[in-house]
């Protein structure tokens, strides 16, 4: 049986070439944004296209830090994007409770609405959104972008907080009532507890889409004090076109929080995304 | 008797309860929801037959037709049809086999699998205003290596920047596009592969069949439903999604990457002319509901014969 192990040896072979492949790929921009940012800016004409650069530095860091509007921004996108997410996950939770608990009438029509709007091209509202928030004074200001968030994020995050619920077996609640529990001290004391990292899962997935989102941004800030990440950066870019450095130094800042909420949401990733097929 | 009716009444009183306790836990997000999103999109509706102009504001009112009109003529939007197909269309191609071909290679057990899974993952979790300036930088001939590497595999006559090329500007944001899509078709397409029973893969072995056969037969079935569903649901959020284009070239060089959402964008937000955005907007809802309209006929069909 030599010729077995042998084609058993080539087919793990291209395997392992195969997942090299994808690995390379999906990290290749996002050294490279690295490299980039710890380059000179000295070298970069003459060594920027290569693999390493001769010389490290921290001097981009040290100016995004400390010369540029860099901190303000991240600052806003914090609190904007931490907001959003406990906000989201909040009213998700109590609709994704209502959903998998109860019956009721409009139950699908109102799945279907949520659904859909999940499907409708985000350019449409862009403009009367811009014009309703206008004379409310939320343009220009950081709660108008929760609310905005808020509202996107609500229908994927109740798919899925009302896919962590149905994981909960209903026998727990109904012996708690049944030992006089009410309904909501049931769901206070039983589920709530055991639903916590299915919520931590959704903060983490609403946390990093706020983090992401630019049109909005875009389309209601035009004051850098209350800018959002995307919008400093993009401004600094098309301001700054050639201080590479810096603008990779922050575009590695940009990637931290992200990161971490996404090690932190690695585990519930397959049933967020089926959740949130539509979203991305 | 009265304690019977008291009885009744409380009865009354519960029912009441529990027939109103869900709308009560979805109250928030019905409000929120109706505010912020249906309540601008039946106000975007009437702005298509307005004239909304903000940089000139006295010349408001109903217009009709008027904006479909000048639809019709512009080339612009014929262009941004056509490249809203183009875009579309290569990049669900490539992001669907690419993410299949990563899910068949991680539904198998290896050593780090996890860590690789997390990894090959990670493009989905970098927010999109950044895959897009950081793959416009990779395609910058002075710090970025693309045009380096192209030019020497003779892709390009010599290292410049694809995205000043209206010929091939488009392939720039369709990469980007693929780069940060291949994980949600892996992950989705993963999780299907894993719910098929594992005795029909015993069977198929003890059958003799190849592996193309166990795919075709076994696995493809399987994965079947999940592939349409997904398929169709993400046509329609790539042909919305207009981020990585306004970061990598906002719609040039010569409107040749100007997709229908990211012509909308630029309308409403650099033009401020609200009233051509919306009707432009209801278009392509109007065209997305057709697409949407025919698959699930087509579907109906298929499931009949």
């Amino acid at each position: 049986m030599p010729d077995v192990t042998k084609t058993d040896y080539i087919k793990l072979f291209a395997h392992r070439f195969a997942i090299l492949l994808y690995l390379i790929f999906s990290l290749f921009p996002l050294y490279w944004l690295l490299k980039i940012a710890v380059t000179p800016d000295k070298l970069l004409y003459s060594e920027g296209v290569k693999m390493w650069p001769s010389k490290l530095t921290w001097v981009n860091f040290e100016l995004v830090f400390t010369q540029s509007e860099f901190p303000t921004f991240f600052i806003n996108s914090a609190i904007v994007s931490s907001a959003t997410a406990l906000l989201t996950t909040l009213i998700a939770a109590a609709a994704g409770y209502a959903f998998c608990r109860f019956k009721f009438r409009g139950k699908l029509i109102i799945s279907a609405l949520l659904l859909i709007t999940q499907m409708f091209p985000l350019v449409m509202v862009l403009a009367p959104i811009y014009k309703i928030m206008a004379p409310l004074g939320l343009t220009n200001s950081l709660l108008g972008l929760v609310i905005i968030y808020t509202a996107f994020n609500v229908p994927f995050a109740v798919f899925l907080m009302q896919s962590f619920f149905e994981g909960i077996p209903r026998d727990l609640e109904e012996s708690a009532m049944v030992e006089g529990c009410s309904r909501f001290t049931a769901l206070r004391k039983v589920i709530i507890p055991l639903t916590l990292p299915g919520m931590a899962a959704t903060l983490g997935f609403v946390f990093t889409a706020a983090w992401s989102e630019m049109l909005f941004a875009l389309m209601l800030i035009s004051d850098s004090s209350v800018s959002t990440f995307p919008v400093g950066l993009l401004n600094f870019v098309s301001k700054f076109a050639v201080q590479w450095g810096q603008m990779m130094a922050a575009g590695v800042l940009a990637l931290i929080p992200a990161c971490i909420f996404f090690v932190f949401i690695q585990r519930y990733l397959v049933q967020g995304l089926t959740a949130g097929a539509v979203k991305g | 008797m009265n304690t019977a009716v008291v009885a009744i009444k409380s009865q009354k009183k519960i029912d009441f309860q529990r027939v109103l306790e869900p709308y009560l836990y979805l109250s928030p997000a019905l409000i929120i929801i109706a505010l912020i999103i249906i309540t601008p999109t039946i106000v975007g509706f009437s702005y298509a037959f307005q004239s909304i102009e903000l940089l000139n504001p006295f010349n408001g009112g109903w217009v009709g037709l008027a904006h479909f009109k000048a639809m019709f003529a512009d080339r612009y939007f014929f262009s941004a049809l056509g490249n809203t197909l183009d875009w579309t269309l290569i990049s669900l191609f490539f992001q669907f086999f690419l993410g299949l071909g990563l899910a068949l290679l991680l539904n198998r057990r290896f050593s780090g699998r996890k860590l690789v899974q997390a990894l090959v993952f990670l493009p989905w979790a970098v927010p999109t205003f950044l895959s897009g300036l950081t793959w416009a930088w990779l395609f910058n001939p002075i710090i970025g290596i693309l045009p380096h590497w192209m030019s020497s595999v003779g892709l390009l006559s010599e290292p410049y920047n694809i995205l000043s090329d209206p010929q091939l500007a488009m392939y720039g944001p369709i990469v980007a596009n693929v780069w940060f899509g291949i994980p949600f078709f892996a992950i989705t397409l993963l999780a299907a592969l894993q719910s098929v029973p594992s005795d029909l893969y015993e069977a198929a072995a003890i059958d003799g069949a190849s592996p193309w056969q166990v795919f075709v037969k076994i696995t493809l079935p399987f994965l079947a439903p999940m592939i349409a569903i997904t398929v169709m649901l993400r046509t329609i959020w790539i042909a919305n999604f207009a981020d990585l284009i306004i970061v990598m070239t906002s719609g040039g060089p010569a409107n040749s990457t100007q997709t229908l959402p990211s012509y909308i964008f630029t309308t409403a937000y650099r033009r401020l002319d609200f009233g051509y955005a919306s009707a432009m907007a209801v278009m392509l809802l109007v065209l997305l509901l057709f697409y949407t309209a025919i698959l699930l006929k087509m579907r109906s069909k298929l499931a009949k014969a």
